[in-house]
């Protein structure tokens, strides 16, 4: 199920704009991984050019390649939206559909795929994502009510449960707990935890202490000036980028003595 | 706390002058436009109750009230909804073009061209009806009979001018469409990028996008567009007093010779002939034109609220 990810030589444009520029890493399989970051050094770019997320924007392409399991995401015989379907996508702010009820927006992406399923199964996938995302006991009584009512963790952790529900081989979280209070936010990682096992997780955080707290490998993004492109300035497991850190620029970054 | 010899009076909250300019103001047009509203109605009332009362013999053609207005709010409802139902879809279609489909450049100036057709004047709708549109549906309508006049909507016999009750519905769905379209382009170009991410994300494809997160989120705002244009097309006078030859009663039959005329273009062919009784029978039809839209209305607003929980607005 879990798959490793291979960039190399990753160059993204918006238009004549490069935004990125020669990203090269290796995402492991059933692990998380981190990139951190100063606003606006390219990392969600990044980040969402993994399932191809960046070209809803219109202009935006890349070069260089991104490599799933031996298969290149961007040669010229793939659909993005085959992509998507299997590299599946948290936001920054809950996105739960608001004219959907809870059940129905878990098997959102279930539906789009698929072939019939007896109500049954549905039931059963319904319970067991919403169940994967810590979040079955509180709505099984409301699966009717439209996902909008909850609060802004349970948000999040519906819209992890929708992501979930299509078995992804890859889950990607752009700073998936930006809007959340401590509290989701302890929750949201707990459930990161757990689903390593089932997926390969890479999120984008503006949290060190998350960071630190949840990833085996850590990104760091930085820009080499303004108007310049983003760069992966160092890649190395968490505890190294944390304690002993390869390059000046990343340490500047940890100790807060920069941007 | 200290104590003080008299208990404080609870401080009055400071009224500025421009909060209180502003609230009159504006609770002052909020009353005008329902005193504007009331006064319509009681002088429809005044005018129309003479005809209410009156004898069936004394009124024009001899027949009662509800056997005069009767046929007039058939056809005024008949050609309303046949604008309607061929208007919506099309300018729902032509909006998802607009917005999601076209390249930008294109949208933009279909975008002004469809505005553009708002701006056309009702009698040149009713020329381009009656000189062009007619006589261009004159085969349509022989064939219509001839093969599907089993459905009673076509059971002919066709008009041979084409001034009939479905080409004057046609010209009103044209006449609708850019209220329409451009309400549904509003609403759907606001349908929010997080949602739409969200349904791409998911790995939907552009269609499905569009039916998870832009149509549900566009659907309240196409009712209300579609109710403007029900609006109009129901009040249409000019363009429905010159395509549509009105001399019949009751009837589905779309095609034929013999139509219902409908209550605006009734009046604005009848007022400069009419006096005395005839005028309060026909106000009394405006009366009944006044209700049905104020039903519509509601209805409308009724549609809307219904799934208010899950319109995204909480």
């Amino acid at each position: 199920m879990a798959k490793r990810i291979d960039v190399s030589d990753l160059d993204i444009y918006y238009g004549n704009f490069k935004a990125v520029e020669g990203v090269n890493i290796s995402i492991e399989p059933r692990s998380i991984t981190a990139l951190i970051g100063p606003s606006g050094c390219g990392k969600s770019t990044f980040l969402r050019s993994l399932n191809r997320m960046h070209e809803v924007i219109p202009g935006a392409r890349v070069e260089g390649k991104v490599v799933i399991d031996g298969q290149d995401l961007y040669s010229a015989d793939i659909d993005p939206v085959d992509v998507r379907r299997q590299i599946g996508m948290v936001f920054q702010r809950p996105n739960p559909f608001p004219t959907m009820s809870i059940y129905d927006n878990v098997i959102a992406g279930v539906r789009l795929n698929s072939t019939r399923m007896k109500k049954s199964e549905m039931d059963d996938l319904v319970e067991k994502s919403l169940r994967g995302a810590n979040l079955w006991t509180e709505v099984k009584d409301r699966l009717n009510r439209p996902g909008s009512g909850l609060s802004g963790g349970q948000q999040q952790r519906l819209c992890i449960a929708r992501a979930i529900a299509v078995e992804p081989e890859v889950l990607l979280m752009d700073e998936p707990c930006s809007a959340l209070d401590p509290i989701s936010t302890l929750a949201i990682e707990d459930l990161m935890t757990e689903l390593k096992d089932r997926f390969t997780i890479v999120i984008v955080t503006h949290n060190m202490q998350q960071a630190a707290r949840v990833s085996e490998s850590t990104g760091f993004f930085n820009l080499a000036g303004v108007g310049q492109p983003g760069r992966l300035v160092e890649f190395n497991p968490t505890e190294k980028i944390f304690s002993n850190p390869d390059e000046q620029a990343t340490e500047d970054y940890i100790t807060g003595r920069f941007g | 706390m200290t104590l003080t010899s008299a208990p404080p009076t609870p401080p009055r909250p400071k009224r500025r002058v421009g909060d209180r300019i502003f609230a009159g103001s504006a609770s002052g047009s909020g009353i005008l436009i329902l005193l504007v509203l009331a006064g319509v109605a009681i002088f429809l009332i005044g005018e129309a109750w003479p005809a209410i009362t009156a004898a069936a013999a004394d009124l024009p053609g001899g027949q009662t009230l509800t056997a005069y207005i009767g046929p007039l709010v058939f056809g005024t409802l008949i050609a309303a909804v046949i604008a309607l139902l061929v208007a919506t879809p099309l300018a729902v279609a032509i909006a998802l073009y607009i917005t999601y489909y076209a390249p930008r450049r294109l949208a933009t100036a279909m975008g002004y061209v469809i505005d553009l057709l708002a701006a056309i004047p009702s009698v040149v709708y009713g020329f381009w009806g009656i000189a062009a549109l007619a006589p261009a549906l004159v085969p349509l309508y022989g064939w219509l009979a001839e093969n599907l006049g089993f459905i009673p909507l076509f059971a002919g016999p066709a008009s041979a001018t084409g001034r009939t009750m479905l080409t004057i519905g046609l010209v009103l769905a044209v006449m609708i469409l850019p209220i329409i379209s451009a309400i549904s382009r509003e609403v759907f170009s606001q349908a929010p990028a997080l949602h739409r991410e969200a349904a791409l994300a998911l790995g939907a494809t552009r269609w499905e996008m569009i039916r998870m997160a832009v149509l549900p989120y566009g659907k309240s705002g196409v009712i209300g567009g579609a109710m403007l244009g029900l609006g109009r097309a129901l009040g249409e006078t000019m363009a429905v007093a010159i395509v549509l030859s009105g001399s019949g009663g009751i009837t589905f039959n779309l095609i034929s010779s013999s139509n219902p005329s409908t209550i605006a273009a009734n009046i604005a062919l009848q007022f400069p002939e009419s006096t005395g009784l005839a005028v309060n029978t026909l106000i009394a039809s405006g009366l009944a034109l006044f209700a049905i839209t104020m039903a519509v209305n509601m209805l409308a607003r009724w549609i809307v609220n219904r799934r208010a929980d899950f319109s995204g607005a909480n």
